[in-house]
């Protein structure tokens, strides 16, 4: 199949849903999502209206008002009264919690989706899919006898037989180290290069994005906040709680002090300090409280003032603690406001850092990001 | 027909009707959402508190032939209803309710919402996703349901001595079999019943216990799917 002929072919979904939570009725979920075939990652914290998302768009749950199409085939319409069952929606949906069903083997539980499909037919689907998610060797277990792993390749697999228009993916991977699951991202690619469908993927995991990413839509309070490539929609946070959901593990108050239009920045002092630094101009005038948000690992930490530097900011501190977590260091430095930095261990031996000793540390004006 | 066996018959039949009854109106029970639930829930477990001899009073009358069931059973059949077999399998399916209908209940609201979603978005309806996984997934409600329903019709007496009268081979079940014997002082005769029907109770349960902490079914009943 050539790129043109795959493009008129594939569908895409497009949906607007409104949906009151029963439970808590200040939340709403108002959004307009459209995912064309490949994958769109849909970011947010918990609660943000992920999980009601996809419910919604399955049919297990009914939204109040909006409309949902896929390709050519309306699958809800509130002002038609459209309501296609989530039976006949031809919508794959693997939950976190997978709900393999514990009574089948791997086999049958693949089985499940294809009841109305002759024999035949149904017995070489089903010999595709265990070898294209790699677990025909496990055809006889039960869910209960098999790793995390392959119980997520064989929740994909039992969704995937049945042929769906659309694929909803609610943190499926959660809980698998990277390896293992850079692994099972690779087939699903593989196999849909073939069927070539949207498939909707849930996270909220930063790593997953940059994983995974062709196209995110950041969700938050019910609400879609902005939608794009990851690096658009994730490293230039407009907002607290999506930049908090990002990880950015800096998130200071700040008041700015001037615009220098020209140079294209503005000075803000941080917290009530003497802290002073440049950030990228934006809409603010003296004197405006704002936020500044700086990723941990994109600050430099140096052991003695560092000169000839390009980079506008350089901060003198004090290290007030420094722990390892994993295969990295965790930093905190006084600096009138404290700051997190990342630093590798290699480094933290090579410059011999250590807790109450002074450091410099260095941010590029393009690592500081105001959030609204 | 000997009281033992009489009374088997009639624990046997009221288990197979109470399982054909009690399925549909525990899987509503289980997953309705209507707020009214409670009422239902409360006439289901009222046999549990009644005195038998209250259920059966009501029985009595409503099975008469001037109360509606028995007028009903006159016009349909040609004979009344109480003092019959049919009778007491009714009078008994109504005591024996909450033992039937509770376990079912309880493993059918055990069984993992998010399996029955799947079913759903998998392409299989309500009455398949019953068969294929709700049920199988509630064998072990299924057999307490039954046992439980089995032995309390087993070893009941009051509602039998209400409805069923004492007619030999036709309403005397062993319990009143061993009342009848204690009255004419045949102590071995009531011992010799008794000690079968204590032995088979105990049997009985025994069984629901162990079926309930999974000693003989197999592994995957006893893993959910978290």
């Amino acid at each position: 199949m050539d790129t043109m002929e795959r493009e008129v072919n594939s569908p895409t979904l497009v949906a607007r849903i409104q949906k009151k939570r029963r439970a808590d009725a200040s939340f709403i979920l108002d959004v307009s999502v459209e995912a064309p075939p490949g994958i769109t990652i849909l970011f947010g914290s918990s609660g943000a209206g992920k999980s009601t998302l996809l419910d919604c768009l399955s049919g297990l749950v009914r939204p109040d008002a909006g409309k949902i199409v896929v390709g050519e085939s309306v699958l809800f319409d509130s002002a038609l009264r459209i309501d296609i069952p989530p039976q006949k929606r031809r919508i794959a949906y693997v939950f976190q919690s997978l709900a393999l069903f514990p009574h089948l083997s791997v086999e049958q539980n693949i089985e499940y989706g294809l009841r109305d499909i002759p024999d035949q037919d149904r017995r070489s689907r089903i010999e595709e899919i265990l070898q294209a998610f790699g677990v025909e060797t496990l055809r006889k277990r039960k869910p209960a006898q098999i790793s995390g792993g392959e119980r997520q390749r064989t929740a994909l697999a039992r969704s995937l037989v049945t042929e769906p228009s659309l694929l909803l993916l609610d943190e499926p991977l959660t809980g698998l180290d990277a390896e293992l699951k850079a692994a099972i991202v690779e087939d699903l690619r593989a196999w849909n290069e073939a069927k070539c469908i949207p498939i909707l993927y849930v996270t909220h995991s930063r790593e997953e994005v940059d994983a995974l990413g062709e196209r995110v839509i950041a969700i938050d309070n019910g609400r879609v906040l902005s939608h794009g490539a990851p690096m658009e929609v994730l490293d230039a946070p407009r907002r607290k709680r999506l930049a908090q959901a990002a990880g950015f593990e800096n998130l200071l108050d700040a008041t700015v002090l001037d615009l220098r239009e020209h140079d294209g920045v503005m000075r803000l002092r941080l917290g009530e300090g003497a802290c002073e630094i440049e950030v990228p101009l934006a809409r603010a005038c003296a004197g405006d409280r704002v936020q500044v948000a700086i990723r941990a690992g994109d600050i430099l930490l140096a052991s003695e003032r560092p000169r000839g530097l390009s980079a506008r900011n350089v901060i003198e501190g004090r290290m007030t603690s420094l722990e390892q977590r994993g295969t990295m260091c965790v930093a905190r430095v006084d600096c009138g406001v404290t700051f997190v930095v990342h630093v590798t261990p290699g480094a933290v031996r090579t410059l011999e850092l250590a807790e109450e000793q002074p450091v410099w540390l260095v941010l590029k004006t393009h690592s500081c990001h105001l959030v609204d | 027909m000997n009281s033992l066996a009489l009374s088997f018959e009639l624990a046997a039949c009221v288990a197979a009707i109470l399982l054909l009854i009690g399925t549909p109106v525990a899987y509503w029970l289980a997953y309705t959402h209507w707020r009214g639930k409670f009422l239902l829930e409360s006439i289901v477990a009222l046999p549990l508190v009644l005195p038998p001899t209250v259920l059966g009073f009501y029985a009595l009358l409503a099975m008469g032939p001037r109360g509606p069931l028995g007028k009903l059973w006159m016009a349909l059949f040609g004979h009344g209803l109480a003092f019959t077999f049919s009778g007491l399998v009714l009078a008994s399916v109504v005591y024996s309710f909450p033992f039937g209908v509770q376990p079912l209940i309880a493993s059918f609201e055990a069984v993992d919402r998010k399996l029955l979603e799947a079913s759903a978005v998998l392409g299989s309806g309500k009455w398949q996703t019953f068969l294929r996984v709700i049920l199988p997934l509630s064998l072990p409600g299924v057999v307490t349901a039954g046992v439980l329903s089995f032995a309390h019709t087993l070893g009941e007496f009051g509602v039998v001595l209400m409805v069923g009268g004492d007619l030999a081979g036709v309403t005397r079940t062993a319990s009143i079999d061993i009342y009848n014997r204690v009255q004419t002082l045949e102590y071995g005769e009531a011992n010799h019943l008794a000690l079968l029907l204590l032995a088979i109770a105990f049997g009985v349960l025994c069984l629901v216990y162990a079926v309930n902490r999974r000693v003989w079914t197999p592994a995957w009943t006893r893993w959910s799917a978290k």
